[in-house]
This record gives structure tokens, C-alpha cells and sequence, in this order.
């Protein structure tokens, strides 16, 4: 394993500008998998509420607890900053996950899918005494699922794979570059 | 130019189906919920409510006979608050969305067209209030421009002959609903009374003749005769979604010494600035007692209990829904239980109307000591309908209508089939895991849209627009549905009092 280990800081990964690495197969596989199916969750989620008429985020952000809860009722409550916000969740959605399923600007998908997880996050934070609306299917003390997601989308920023599958495959030999 | 070669081809686009296998899943979703929300609302056409538009006219002059916190709030319903109270949800919109919205919705709130001319109360702070807020066209707080002051009466008889009064606001103790009703109609003077319509039984056929002579135009204030959701629910229910309605649950659950009409008493009160004498008027005799003027709804002597103060607004609702009229008899039953300081007027009461010709019951359950939300919900033989301000249909596993759609698997038992969102303009076939999960968790929604409607203003708004459209328009809440909710209301109270089942007798129109 020790080889495959990243030689600098997961920033460094994220920032740096044309990273090259060498995976075994198997690691290939499970990243590519991974990132295909961060992708179709996100995609998926994105264009159901694109398609589903008058869908909206306003209940759940007014159902919103924690240190922020007053910025997301801030939200809610004036309608034209709720329709922005629903517009970004809607087309920020759709295009990280389309971004991640093609391999294509995954390191920017990824950043801003973190952004966006963390903001959901916040917005209902998994703390104890907190309790929603809709509520969880299990058990969590402050790692949820959005946590879960915001790392695995920080491992397809650190160990990117849309050279070897993905659009920038195609993008980086237009430019000339070799390797791979 | 680069050339690709066929690995990097593949590579580069081997992704490419998952987008389709995507599509698919969002392609199968909508084809689903399409087909759930076709097959539910294939058979219904919902008549929305529509909005009240103002009618024009010339400025109306508005006597207000009670000032106290009622008749405030129908002050601020016609756009009068005193600079003081704006003053103060001035401050605490800074800290509070809440009152950020409140005040932006009365700075908001239409403006009527009219002044307030009159204000007459016997409790000289309140009434010191009442020319306060009505002498505030501006909406300011303490500081801007105060408009013309209106002038006080001492007595609702002055009030009601004064010259340029056009319509009066009665906002009083019940037992002086009807004798000011009567001086304002004698008047030619519209009326907005407070519910209930009558305190007794006799004066409710004088009432009713009074007000059909005159030709005035009245409102009785059951403002839920504006609740949207009231408006849908009777255009569902003339469509059938329920199948036979055979019972109706109503109810009030409060838990709180003001709920319980147990109000704070004002330190300045006492017999120098209040007229004692005239708020006896057509009650037994009693000497001065700040618990009774301030508290009246505890004592039968001024109030009708539960029944006409709370009962009421929930029969209203189903009368408006359901064109119930006045039951065929009544039974109830109750106590004092729980506030045990002196009150005559029952804390806990349950009363049954049976409509034998509708084939139906309406059930009111009651208690001042227990919030336990019990809502209110209309029963039929193919669904059952909850309604606060949203409305949610459920359907009923053993529905003749919704059979095949159940055994198609397009709806499911007991789960709910639609909703309706006040602001929202259609109603909602409830499709998807979540909306169902939602649905009857509405009050969040209340939200939507940002803008409540106060329902007092449309309600006051609509009487307005009867008076200066005439020819005998009338508004929702008029005298005949008044008296059938006052004597519904009085059945239940002799059924109380009497201990015994009592009957409307429809043909000689009195109570057996």
C-alpha cells in the first residue's frame, strides 16, 4: 500500500493541476466506481427535483436546527433568495453529477459538491436532541451520511480517475499530453 | 490535430451510458407519479378560492363599539394599530423573524378605505387605546403623523344614532351582541358583530327580523369563512371524494390560563374608569367585580361557554363546508374539571347533533386542559378529510370508489390522496414517499410564499364590499347563517344545562 499512498497533502491533491499517479486495477475499478456512483446520486437527485413541479427546499430548510438554522429560515422566508437557492440546488445537482459520471472538471464538481454537502449538513446538522421532520432511517452523532458522502467525494478529488476513464481523457490528448 | 485512438475513444465516452441508465430511472419516476396524478385527478375539478377584490366606493365611516383586545385586533384588521404597539413590534422585528413578518404584513395589508369616526368602550384605557390606533392612518409608530381623532361616546346608544357613522363594529361581551346589534340596524347602521350572534335564544328571532327589515348589511365574525382550505374542502366534498359522510369530529384543545379565558387584569382597573353599569345591562344583577368584567367568558351571566364562544367557529366551518343548518337535536354533557375558580360556563364539554336527514353526526369535544390537537375531521364512507389550514385527504381502506385504484395499487389505504396548501393555486394529487410523509404535516408550508392573509381583514374586507355594492348583496357569514349557528350553539347549552336531549322543531323554527 505504501507506495500508493499520496505523496503531499489531500490539498495539494485537490489543487494540483494535471496530478498523475499510477493505480493498480483494482483501484482503478473501485475509484472509477465510486465516482460513477457519487455521480448517479447526485445526478439523480438533481433532475428528479428539476422535473417534479413546484418542488421546492423551503420545508427543509425551515425545518433547519443548530447555529445556522437562522440563516436557512433566512432563506426560506424571502422568496426570491428561496428561488435562487432552489435554482442552484436544482442545476448544481445536475452538474456535479453529470460532471462526475463523464470525468470531466471533476476537481471543480468535487469541491463544489463538498460545499454543497456541507451546506445541507449544516442545515441539519446530526447533533443529539436534534430531530427533524423527516426523520433519519438510523443512528448518527454527528457523522451522517452527507459526511460520508463529503469524504468520498474529497477521495475522487485526491486520487482523480477522469484521465484515465472520462472526458478529460480525450481533453488531455487534445492537448498533447501524453502518459497514462 | 490530435488523433484519438480507438482506446482513448472508449475511454474517454465509457461513461457515456450511465447518463441514459439515469434518464431512465428519472424517465420511469415521472411516468409514474404522471399516471398516480392522472388516475387521482381524472374525476376532480376543483373550485379554487378566488380572490376578493375591493369594491370602490366612498370612504366608509366605522364606529367601533368595544376596544379591548378583540375589537383592536378587528382595528388592525382594517388597518388601525395604536403608534406605541408598532413601536414595539418594531423592536422585536429586529431580533424576531416572526414579528418581522407580522409587521410586514400589516405595513402590507390592504387599505380599505375607511376611518374610524366612532369608538365607544366603558373601560376608559381601552377606549383610550381604541382612539389611539383609529387616529394612526399612517400606520407610524409614536412620532408621525397622527390623522383625525375619532370621537368617544359613553354609551353604544349615542355610537349608534351618531351622523357620520355608516357601519358599526360590535366586539363586546355576548350578552350585548344583540341589544347593540339591534340600536345599530335601527340605525340603519351595517354591523359587524363578533360571534356568537345572540346570548339568548328569544333575542335571535328578533335579531333575524330586525336585520332582514332594515335591509343593513351583516357579518357575523367567523372569520374562517375565508380559510381557503374551508373553501376547497366544500368543493371537494360537493364532488364526492369522501362517499357518504356519516360523522363529523370537531374539537377544542387549549391548555392555558388565557386560553381559558383566565386574562391578566390591568393594575389601573377599577369602578372609576369603568362603567359598570352598562356592562351589567341585560345580565343579573352583581356587584363590581374586575374578575367579571375581564374575565366574562367564565360566567353564563354575560357569556355562552364553550359552546358559543369556541363551538361556534368549528360549526361555522362545517356549515360552510356542508351546508349543515341546525341539527334535528342535541345532546351533551360536562363539567367544570379542571378551572375550579369560581366559573359557571363548563371547562370540559361534549356535545352530539344528530342531522337524521343528512345521515350524519357532528361531534364536539372539548377541553380547556389538554392540547392535545384532536383536530378536525369529516368522515366518509370512501376517505376522511383533515382540516386545519391545509387539508389532507386520506383514503379508506374499505372505500367503494377507491377499490380498483386501491387493488391497482394507484393509491394506498389510509395513506393521503390529496392535500391542499393554502397559497398554493390547484390542489395536489399526494404521489411521491415524501409528499405523503408531508402531507399531514402541513402547518411548516405555511410558510410558502412568505405572505399570510389575515383572515379577519378578508372578512371585514367582503362586509365592506357588500355595503357599497347594495342591492341587497350579502356577505358569507349573513344573518341567516348567524342564526342557524346561534341556535345550533344554544341547543348544545340547554342540552347541558337541562341535562337531556333537545330538539329543533324546524317547521315552528324554536327549540323543543
Amino acid at each position: 500500500m505504501e507506495e500508493l499512498l499520496p505523496d503531499a497533502s489531500f490539498l495539494y491533491f485537490c489543487l494540483a493541476i494535471g496530478f498523475r499517479m499510477n493505480y493498480s486495477n483494482r483501484q482503478t475499478i473501485a475509484l472509477i466506481a465510486l465516482r460513477i456512483a457519487l455521480g448517479w446520486h447526485f445526478l439523480y437527485e438533481g433532475l428528479t427535483k428539476i422535473f417534479q413541479p413546484g418542488w421546492t427546499s423551503s420545508t427543509y430548510l425551515m425545518d433547519s436546527k443548530g447555529f445556522l438554522s437562522g440563516f436557512y429560515t433566512w432563506i426560506a422566508s424571502h422568496p426570491s433568495v428561496l428561488s435562487a437557492a432552489d435554482f442552484l440546488n436544482e442545476w448544481g445537482l445536475t452538474l456535479i453529477g453529470l460532471s462526475l459520471i463523464l470525468g470531466l472538471l471533476t476537481r471543480i464538481s468535487t469541491i463544489a459538491g463538498m460545499l454543497l454537502l456541507l451546506f445541507y449538513y449544516f442545515s441539519h446538522p446530526a447533533w443529539i436532541g436534534f430531530e427533524y421532520i423527516f426523520p433519519s432511517e438510523g443512528a448518527y452523532f454527528i457523522v451522517n451520511k452527507n459526511i460520508i458522502e463529503i469524504f468520498a467525494l474529497l477521495v475522487i478529488c485526491s486520487f482523480p480517475t477522469d484521465k484515465i476513464l472520462g472526458v478529460e481523457r480525450l481533453i488531455k490528448r487534445r492537448k498533447g499530453i501524453t502518459g497514462g | 490535430m490530435t488523433n484519438f485512438s480507438r482506446r482513448d475513444i472508449i475511454k474517454g465516452l465509457a461513461t457515456l451510458p450511465v447518463i441514459g441508465a439515469v434518464a431512465y430511472g428519472v424517465y420511469r419516476r415521472q411516468k409514474r407519479y404522471r399516471e398516480l396524478n392522472r388516475n387521482l385527478m381524472e374525476d376532480i375539478q376543483v373550485q379554487l378560492p378566488d380572490e376578493l377584490p375591493a369594491v370602490k366606493g366612498d370612504r366608509l365611516r366605522i364606529g367601533i363599539i368595544g376596544t379591548g383586545s378583540r375589537g383592536r385586533y378587528l382595528l388592525k384588521a382594517l388597518g388601525y394599530v395604536q403608534p406605541e404597539s408598532l413601536d414595539r413590534w418594531q423592536v422585536s422585528a429586529r431580533e424576531d423573524p416572526f414579528y418581522r413578518e407580522y409587521l410586514q404584513n400589516f405595513l402590507e395589508q390592504e387599505d380599505l378605505n375607511v376611518e374610524v369616526t366612532a369608538v365607544c368602550d366603558i373601560f376608559d384605557a381601552n377606549a383610550r387605546k381604541g382612539m389611539l390606533a383609529s387616529s394612526n392612518p399612517d400606520r407610524t409608530g409614536t412620532g408621525g403623523k397622527s390623522g383625525k381623532e375619532p370621537v368617544r361616546y359613553k354609551t353604544y346608544k349615542e355610537l349608534c344614532s351618531a351622523s357620520d357613522v355608516d357601519a358599526v363594529i360590535i366586539a363586546t361581551p355576548d350578552h350585548w351582541h344583540v341589544p347593540m346589534a339591534l340600536e345599530a340596524a335601527r340605525n340603519g347602521k351595517h354591523v359587524y358583530c363578533e360571534k356568537p350572534l345572540s346570548w339568548t335564544v328569544a333575542e335571535t328571532y328578533e335579531i333575524r327580523n330586525v336585520i332582514r327589515e332594515s335591509g343593513v348589511v351583516f357579518q357575523l365574525g367567523h372569520q374562517g369563512r375565508q380559510t381557503d382550505s374551508y373553501q376547497v374542502a366544500r368543493s371537494l366534498i360537493r364532488q364526492n371524494v369522501l362517499g357518504k359522510v356519516t360523522l363529523i369530529e370537531v374539537c377544542t384543545n387549549r391548555n392555558d390560563p388565557n386560553g381559558a379565558w383566565v386574562y391578566e387584569i390591568p393594575k389601573e382597573a377599577g369602578p372609576g374608569n369603568i362603567d359598570w353599569n352598562q356592562f351589567i345591562g341585560p345580565a343579573p344583577w352583581h356587584e363590581f367585580s374586575l374578575e367579571r368584567f375581564f374575565r366574562w367568558r367564565c360566567w353564563w351571566d354575560y357569556s355562552t361557554g364553550l359552546s358559543g364562544d369556541l363551538f361556534t367557529h368549528e360549526f361555522d366551518a362545517m356549515n360552510q363546508i356542508l351546508d349543515l343548518g341546525i341539527p334535528h337535536s342535541a345532546v351533551a354533557s360536562g363539567g367544570i374539571y379542571f378551572f375550579k375558580d369560581g366559573r359557571t360556563v363548563p371547562d370540559v364539554l361534549n356535545m352530539s347533533f344528530e342531522y337524521p336527514d343528512r345521515d350524519l353526526t357532528l361531534l364536539y369535544s372539548a377541553t380547556l386542559a389538554s392540547e392535545k390537537n384532536r383536530g378536525k375531521v369529516i368522515m366518509g364512507h370512501d376517505g376522511y378529510m383533515d382540516l386545519s389550514e391545509t387539508l389532507v385527504i386520506n383514503a379508506d381502506p374499505q372505500s367503494t370508489r377507491y377499490r380498483e385504484k386501491m387493488d391497482q395499487g394507484l393509491i394506498e389505504p389510509n395513506k393521503p390522496i390529496y392535500s391542499y396548501v393554502p397559497g398554493k393555486d390547484k390542489v395536489d394529487a399526494v404521489t411521491s414517499a415524501t409528499e405523503k410523509y408531508f402531507a399531514g404535516r402541513g402547518l411548516l408550508y405555511t410558510y410558502r410564499g412568505g405572505k399570510e392573509v389575515d383572515t379577519s381583514h378578508l372578512h371585514l374586507k367582503e362586509w365592506l364590499n357588500c355595503i357599497r355594492r347594495g342591492n341587497g348583496a350579502r356577505p358569507s357569514c349573513h344573518i341567516d347563517a348567524a342564526f342557524e349557528e346561534a341556535m345550533t350553539a344554544h341547543m348544545g347549552t340547554i342540552a347541558y344545562k337541562e341535562g337531556r336531549r333537545v330538539y329543533w322543531d324546524s317547521g315552528r323554527e324554536s327549540i323543543e
